[in-house]
């Protein structure tokens, strides 16, 4: 499971240059937006709704086309190979009619790569999410988190070297909030992967990030960047110390200016 | 958060509802033939123009050879009907949804199929076609377009989301068809073939109909235009009486086939716990 990031090559895993979105009805989503990632990197996206983060991560995922500027990322690396990137929308998004096992297959059995044992990774997956026992269950009969992480083993299957959440856990309670942003982590230091996280919270994503790149809405652009220097791992010390505190104020702040900026929201 | 999964928990309640919703039909079906029975024999009303459920019933056993025969008449092309109806109206869904074109092109043709009433085509198409055939073809037209429109409807209905994880995966046109359109208007497809099942019976037997004023046929349609002629009234009723209780069976059997179909995953099959 540690071949993924080796992939992506050079120092750069993901990067947005002067990136503007202008779609059909004439609403400019983004607007000479820049972002950049270092392989390994866990960044978050916080803004208010509307800023244009969903959008980054689509342009992101290669699901779009800049208007203007160049985007790079596994995703539409020319010749790179599909499958590099997972994708984590803010419902589950799982084929109602497909058993647990069989939605987390999906990205396997769409590109029938040769070589792969793919019961095993489907295992693994499930496994890593703690849904091992839940291979022959059908998503209606799970909860709104058991479905989050059937969605996240989905994304995972492949052994991406990329992963893009777009406010995965937006919908659902604290508690299970809490417990999967706990997971999160520890497979993202597992397995180093690059992750781009969408969100709205300045808390989640202080818990998470390493660095935060907060945006203005309307067009969206990057307001600023903060480094979140505590060290891993982070658990429930660190989401009730000061230091946790002081960050979110800092961050909190940050984002209260961009808002302002764009003209309040 | 309900974080099990649920087993169907059946209580004492559901079942006495359950009973109540098979019970309560029967019982109105059951008062509902014996004031029929009364109303004939009180008022002495002539079997020429109502007869009594009793005499419809002897009318059904004594006549069983002559009817049984036709039924299967109308059944077989009910089915054929049908078949083919589910069969063209799918494919041409998916046709219509591979090329938004071929959709402009031919959509409001099949619109215009369905709102023309069958019964003014039949007896066109008795002219065209051999008797058979025709009789065919008019069972496909009415119940072709309920399964065309719901598929239609259904193969559109994919979630946004979905369809992006199968294009970031890179999934081939016919991988999106068949592994994400088709499941995910499946129960739409089920709703139509509901529609569609009952409608090839209606298109059976109208055409049936309109055949048997040119003297031709062995359909049920028939034998009921035959016995209104010959004043044969009971046999008249005892042969509607096959021809709703075929459309009812008709019914049951879809819905249940539908039921099967989804009741592991659709919200309108699954069972929840109260």
């Amino acid at each position: 499971m540690a071949v993924a990031q080796s992939q992506t090559g050079g120092d750069v895993a993901v990067s947005l240059k002067g990136v503007t979105k202008t779609f059909a009805t004439g609403v400019t989503a983004l607007d000479r937006f820049d972002l950049a990632l270092k392989p390994g990197e866990f960044v978050s996206l916080l803004g208010p709704s509307g800023c244009g983060k969903s959008t980054a991560l689509r342009l992101i995922a290669g699901l779009m086309e800049p208007t203007r500027g160049s985007a790079i990322s596994p995703g539409i690396r020319p010749g790179g190979a599909r499958g590099q990137i997972g994708f984590v929308f803010q419902e589950p998004t799982l084929m109602p009619w497909a058993t647990v096992a069989a939605n987390v297959r999906l990205p396997l059995s769409l590109r029938r790569r040769d070589g792969v044992d793919v019961d095993t990774r489907v295992a693994a997956a499930l496994d890593q999410v703690g849904l091992d026992g839940f291979a022959h269950a059908y998503p209606c009969e799970l909860s709104g988190g058991m479905k989050m992480r059937v969605s996240i083993a989905r994304a995972l299957v492949t052994e991406p070297a990329l992963l893009l959440m777009d406010e995965p856990f937006a919908a659902l309670d604290e508690v299970t909030r809490f417990k999967l942003n706990d997971d999160l982590l520890g497979l993202w230091r597992a397995v180093k992967r690059t992750v781009v996280f969408v969100t709205h919270s300045v808390f989640e994503s202080v818990y998470l990030s390493e660095r935060i790149v907060v945006m203005t809405s309307r067009p969206g652009r990057v307001f600023t960047e903060l480094k979140i220097d505590a060290p891993y791992p982070r658990d429930d010390r660190f989401r009730t110390s000061a230091d946790y505190a002081a960050l979110c104020r800092r961050v909190s702040d940050a984002l209260a200016d961009a808002t302002a900026r764009a003209g309040g929201a | 958060m309900n974080g099990e999964p649920f087993a169907p928990a059946v209580s004492a309640r559901d079942r006495a509802e359950a009973a109540l919703r098979v019970l309560l039909p029967i019982a109105v079906l059951a008062l509902g033939i014996i004031a029929w029975e009364l109303v004939v024999r009180l008022q002495g009303i002539p079997p020429y123009v109502l007869p009594g459920p009793v005499l419809v019933f002897q009318t059904l056993l004594a006549d069983w050879g002559l009817l049984s025969g036709s039924l299967m008449v109308t059944l077989i092309t009910t089915l054929q009907g049908f078949v083919l109806a589910v069969v063209g109206g799918v494919a041409l869904a998916v046709l219509f949804n591979q090329s938004r074109l071929i959709e402009y092109s031919f959509y409001p043709y099949a619109v215009i199929l369905q709102v023309t009433p069958v019964v003014a085509i039949a007896p066109l198409l008795l002219i065209w076609l051999p008797q058979e055939a025709a009789v065919l073809a008019c069972a496909w037209i009415v119940a072709f377009f309920p399964v065309l429109a719901n598929t239609t409807l259904g193969l559109n209905s994919v979630d946004h989301n979905l369809a992006d994880l199968f294009r970031l995966y890179g999934a081939s046109r016919l991988q999106v068809l068949m592994r994400l359109k088709l499941p995910a208007a499946l129960p739409y497809i089920l709703g139509g073939l509901k529609i569609a099942g009952g409608l090839s019976l209606i298109g059976a037997v109208v055409a049936e109909m309109a055949a048997s004023s040119a003297g031709a046929g062995s359909g049920l349609a028939y034998r009921i235009m035959e016995s209104g002629y010959r004043l044969n009234i009971p046999r008249m009723f005892a042969a509607l009486v096959l021809l709703s209780v075929a459309g009812i069976v008709i019914y049951f059997l879809l819905a249940w086939f539908s039921h099967v179909m989804l009741r592991r995953w659709h919200e309108s099959a699954v069972m929840r716990e109260a």
